[in-house]
């Protein structure tokens, strides 16, 4: 199919999108890759009256490792974030997961912010950004707010971005010296979606996990913290049986999501033991 | 003129298409804008089953640039139905209208038509179409369908069955007498999509002169053009089909659709050129599907290991009307081949062609002879489980041995294997495996809980279907014969006019391979062209692995008597004997004198000069030749999977794959292990990831975009070894036999019994395709849970 008519702007300021946005929040839309808004375009699952195309804003671009954190720019693609060099140096974690998205066409046109803002239940930044402990910042029309990562993510395509705000930039607070990351995943055979994806994040203090911070995507509706197997392990030693028993009660106390490719009882089951898997890897 | 680089055949040449298609010069049907086209967009019915009540396209007519709006009942009488081509004698043939007019029977059929200025015209117009219907129940599976109480699809085929056909050789029952044990089956042959890079599309355009050129991606260009003319009502002779490069084919593209008649009706309607091209989500429910099959199985066995008898019950499931060989593919195509490579004297088969509320089911890669293969496969793989027994030397014990063939299976009077050493396969795809060290690798891993297993399948059918005479008793309403043109120019340039049409095969390479040799000139100086009416004489196309054995073949007789004729004018050049003139490497000598050669180029200049030619020799070199063969090709193989699964999350790591095919003489060792290589690869996504899914209870399709349904890609993909081992066929002048089928025909079997032989430890003995890793850790978990019971 193709899609329904539309009007195309081209912003060139968050302020100038915001604008847009405002006149008719329900009849406008951003795009940046366009890899989920364009295929819904075309099915005419969503006929907005308004396009307006986010990709020039300067503002939103870029990947800056500061001395106690990071930014990166909502419009920057999987690719740039697989190639940096610095944020590869500072965060292993993002070239590991830009390496699982879909494939390098789709990572050459998607970007975090899109990826984050549009929260796919199975997306692979939302694990992330959650492990890192990301803050997520909102322009809106009154000024710019922060919000953490874990607290950004609603439902499945939910979040807690209004509808005239823009998501602007992902900041992430630079790690401790020694912090160990792992990013997991089962892929989907047909979409290379997560059906579970970990993220983890730990620095080993004398053989004790100190830190210990792990999202998980692709199990339930929307992303979230592990914190049952972050807080059962905070303070102990990051032997076989802890993190077994970790990612028991982790997998145990997550109400799983079942569709026709996966039930709810195999993604609990995932669950367990990806982030089993990851956390023995982190232990490594 | 370069010296030819004599034999060709068995060179593994690089493709002569491919600098054309991979610097984007690719010319597909999507690609042509003509002026003035206008555009048609279809309305698909929502419903798998309901009565249409009422159609209003009075909002579509009066969209913007609309040109027409058409329902079912506007073409009623006008144009159709749409027949099979294939009609198994005894088979009930449901009425098919182009656009349905009072019902529909699935989740995509046509219920309405737009003609537009523009695709987004039409596209608008479409969604403006107000269809009343009322819903219906559904049945989408094909054993529910033959229920006493299934929902009917069709008043003229009672019990949703078109078509039931039988296979006896010998007498089964005595063999299940005779039996230590009879040992049963059931087996599943998932529902799967024929996925191509390049979706249907179709230009059909009214020319001046009368003439109207359907351009569209055709398998089959002159059966197009035959099937477009009788349900359209043109004269042959004023159609023109034009096929263009193609984007895959796999059976999908050579069956009749609606749209492929609609598009030359309305622009002789209309008297400019329409064009409708296929989403991907449209072609998910409008293009054939394949497959879709559940057999019951019996065997009759002796503890040591030998089949005395095979008993097999086909419910193959074709969708909601008979498409193009609907009828032939779940009864010729399947059940014939039941008993595989395997010396079974008693088989019994019964196959049911079973109408559903799903998409129409047609040929795929394979088409039968995967689901054959699948049959006897599963069922010794069976019986080697059930006692205990080796998988390879079950099989090595109930073999057709060398000595056997030419065999008939089961004492057949219609089927024949032509040819084949399939010991000589399995010795040769061991040693390739490393299967001793394989095995004990297996064996040691799964002490430390890795848990790996060893497939094997092995395969043979025919392909090529001939001669032309045999095709009437199964009711399949063309030819088995192929065409083939050589046309020499007065330079000594050959173009070959072939009848078959690659649709990403590689033709222009493998035919000029076959040509050259013949006519001993440069590969370089030989063209070749297919796929549009008006320029190749008659044809058949490409599918049922025909085109080397059947196209080439006639090819290579055309060569022959180019090759004859010139030598008769050699022989007038030189002014000796037609019999003391020799050809070889693009020269015309006279041995054991000091007469000057005469190059094949000067020769063809006198051909079309005229003037020193023998009597009785016409002027021009260009032949053509109507080739029947006598016989089918007899392809064969061994398979070899070595597969790692994980139980706690199901997923499957092939480790290896080996592939040992007998495809007869290899015109191209590089074309024939890609042809091996993409039926692997569909073949393993068969068997680990593609099906197609319904709601049992609307009829709705579950798995409408790649987004649902996992085509296989490069992470899914081992590396595959290919190696081939060459029994000439007798049954044409090359000794070729079809390759296009035989991974997707292998490959499926040899990963489930892999899989399952990895599983073993956990007591499984089944699972059907595809197996996911949600399946596997399924039956893992239910394994694991009945032990501690």
């Amino acid at each position: 199919m193709i899609p329904a008519a539309f009007d195309y702007i081209r912003a060139g300021s968050i302020a100038e999108a915001i604008d847009l946005l405002q006149r008719d929040p329900d009849g406008s839309k951003l795009v940046a890759g366009g890899h989920t808004l364009i295929p819904t375009l075309k099915l005419r699952l969503a006929s907005p009256a308004l396009l307006v195309d986010i990709r020039g804003i300067a503002e939103m671009k870029g990947i800056a490792v500061n001395e106690d954190s990071i930014r990166i720019g909502a419009l920057t693609t999987h690719a740039e974030l697989l190639a940096s060099e610095p944020l590869h140096k500072a965060l292993p974690i993002f070239r590991q997961a830009a390496n699982l998205i879909a494939d390098p066409q789709v990572r050459n046109r998607g970007t975090i912010g899109g990826s984050l803002a549009n929260a796919d239940s199975a997306a692979d930044w939302p694990a992330v950004v959650i492990a890192l402990k990301a803050e997520l910042e909102i322009a809106s029309a009154t000024g710019s707010r922060r919000v953490a990562a874990r607290d950004f993510f609603v439902d499945i395509f939910s979040t807690t971005l209004g509808p005239s705000e823009v998501l602007a930039a992902i900041h992430i607070p630079c790690p401790a010296a020694g912090t160990r990351f792992t990013y997991r995943k089962i892929r989907h055979p047909a979409s290379g979606y997560a059906v579970v994806g970990i993220a983890a994040a730990v620095r080993i203090n004398a053989g004790v996990a100190a830190n210990l911070s792990i999202g998980i995507t692709g199990a339930a509706s929307h992303a979230f913290p592990g914190d049952i197997a972050a807080e059962f392990l905070a303070g102990k030693p990051l032997s076989q049986g802890n993190i077994e028993e970790a990612a028991r009660l982790q997998s145990a106390a997550t109400e799983c999501l079942s569709d026709r490719y996966a039930s709810a009882e195999y993604r609990a089951s995932l669950l367990g033991t990806e982030t089993r898997r990851a956390l023995l890897a982190l232990a490594a | 003129m370069n010296a030819p680089v004599l034999p060709y055949i068995g060179q593994p040449l690089k493709r002569r298409e491919d600098f054309r298609f991979l610097t984007g010069k690719g010319r597909y049907v999507d690609d042509i804008r003509l002026p003035g086209m206008l555009h048609m967009a279809i309305a698909r019915s929502p419903h798998a089953h309901a009565i249409i009540k009422n159609v209003d396209l009075s909002a579509a007519k009066a969209a913007p640039g609309v040109r027409l709006a058409l329902s079912g009942r506007d073409l009623e009488g006008r144009i159709g139905p749409i027949v099979p081509n294939w009609v198994i004698p005894g088979t009930k043939v449901p009425f098919r209208p182009v656009v349905a007019i009072d019902r529909v029977r699935f989740v995509g059929e046509c219920v309405a038509l737009v003609v537009a200025e523009t695709q987004a015209h039409a596209y608008d117009a479409v969604g403006l179409i107000d269809v009343d219907y009322e819903v219906l129940p559904v049945v989408v599976d094909e054993e529910a369908a033959i229920a006493a109480d299934a929902p009917q699809l069709h008043d003229s085929v009672p019990g949703n069955i078109t078509t039931i056909y039988k296979v006896r050789g010998g007498d089964y029952a005595v063999a299940a007498r005779e039996a230590d044990q009879v040992l049963k089956l059931r087996v599943v042959n998932n529902r799967l999509i024929p996925t191509c890079m390049e979706t249907r599309s179709v230009v059909a355009s009214p020319d001046p002169d009368g003439t109207l050129t359907v351009y569209m991606p055709s398998q089959v260009p002159h059966m197009h053009r035959r099937w477009i003319a009788e349900t359209v009502g043109i004269p042959e002779h004023l159609l023109r089909v034009v096929a263009p490069d193609i984007g895959g084919g796999f059976g999908a593209k050579m069956h009749l659709y609606p749209e492929e008649l609609l598009c030359p009706h309305l622009a002789r309607e209309l008297g400019a050129p329409v064009k409708w091209w296929e989403s991907r989500s449209e072609s998910h429910q409008s293009t054939s599907h394949g497959r879709a099959h559940t057999e019951n199985i019996e065997v009759a066995i002796k503890n040591d290991g030998t089949i005395l008898g095979l008993k097999v019950e086909t419910l193959g499931n074709v969708g909601a009307y008979l498409s193009n060989m609907a009828s032939g593919g779940p009864t010729v195509n399947t059940v014939n081949f039941g008993t595989g490579t395997y010396k079974i004297a008693n088989y019994e088969a019964t196959s049911r062609v079973v109408v559903t509320n799903t998409v129409p089911v047609d040929a795929y890669r394979g088409y039968g002879r995967p689901e054959g293969a699948y049959i006897a496969e599963r069922a010794i793989d069976a019986v080697a489980r059930h006692l205990n027994l080796d998988q390879i030397e079950i099989r090595r014990k109930n073999f057709i041995q060398r000595a056997d063939f030419p065999y008939r299976p089961y004492g057949s009077m219609g089927l024949m294997y032509d040819s084949g050493n399939y010991q000589g396969l399995l010795d040769k795809a061991l040693a390739a495996f490393n299967y001793e060290a394989r095995r004990n690798e297996r064996e040691a891993l799964r002490r430390d809980g890795i848990y790996r297993g060893i497939g094997v399948a092995a395969y043979t059918h025919v392909c090529g279907m001939a001669p032309s005479r045999r095709l009437a008793l199964i009711g399949f309403d063309r030819g088995g014969w192929e065409s083939a043109r050589v046309a020499i120019d007065s330079s000594g340039r050959a173009t070959v006019y072939s009848g078959s049409m690659s649709q990403g095969h590689g033709h222009v390479t493998s035919l000029s391979q076959i040509a050259a040799d013949v006519l001993q000139i440069p590969i370089e100086s030989i063209d070749v062209v297919q796929g549009d009416t008006r320029q190749v004489q008659a044809g058949h196309g490409t599918f049922n692995s025909r085109s080397m054995a059947v196209g080439g073949s006639s090819l290579h007789v055309c060569s022959q008597r180019i090759v004859a004729k010139a030598k008769k004018i050699a022989a007038g050049m030189l002014e000796v004997d037609e019999k003391d003139v020799a050809y070889a490497a693009g020269q015309f000598s006279v041995p054991g004198t000091d007469i000057a050669p005469l190059s094949f180029g000067k020769v063809a200049r006198m051909a079309y000069v005229g003037h020193k030619l023998p009597d009785g020799v016409a002027p021009g070199l260009d032949e053509t030749v109507f080739y029947d063969p006598t016989g089918m090709s007899a392809p064969s193989g061994v398979h070899l999977a070595y597969v790692e699964v994980d139980p706690e999350t199901g997923i499957v790591d092939i480790i290896d794959y080996v592939a040992v095919d007998d495809v007869g003489t290899l015109i191209n060792p590089l074309l024939a292990a890609g042809q091996i290589h993409g039926g692997v690869v569909q073949g393993i996504a068969q068997a680990l990831y593609e099906e197609v899914s319904y709601d049992p209870d609307s009829g709705q399709l579950l798995t409408g975009s790649l987004l649902d349904y996992a085509v296989p890609r490069a992470e899914h993909v081992p590396n595959i070894t290919s190696l081939f081992q060459e029994t000439p066929s007798p049954t044409n002048p090359i000794g070729v036999k079809g390759i296009g089928e035989s991974g997707s025909i292998a490959a499926p079997p040899c990963m489930v019994h892999a899989v399952l032989d990895a599983l073993s430890p956990f007591g499984i003995n089944h699972l059907d395709m595809p197996l996911t890793p949600p399946r596997i850790w399924a039956a893992v978990q239910s394994a694991r849970n009945g032990a501690s019971r």
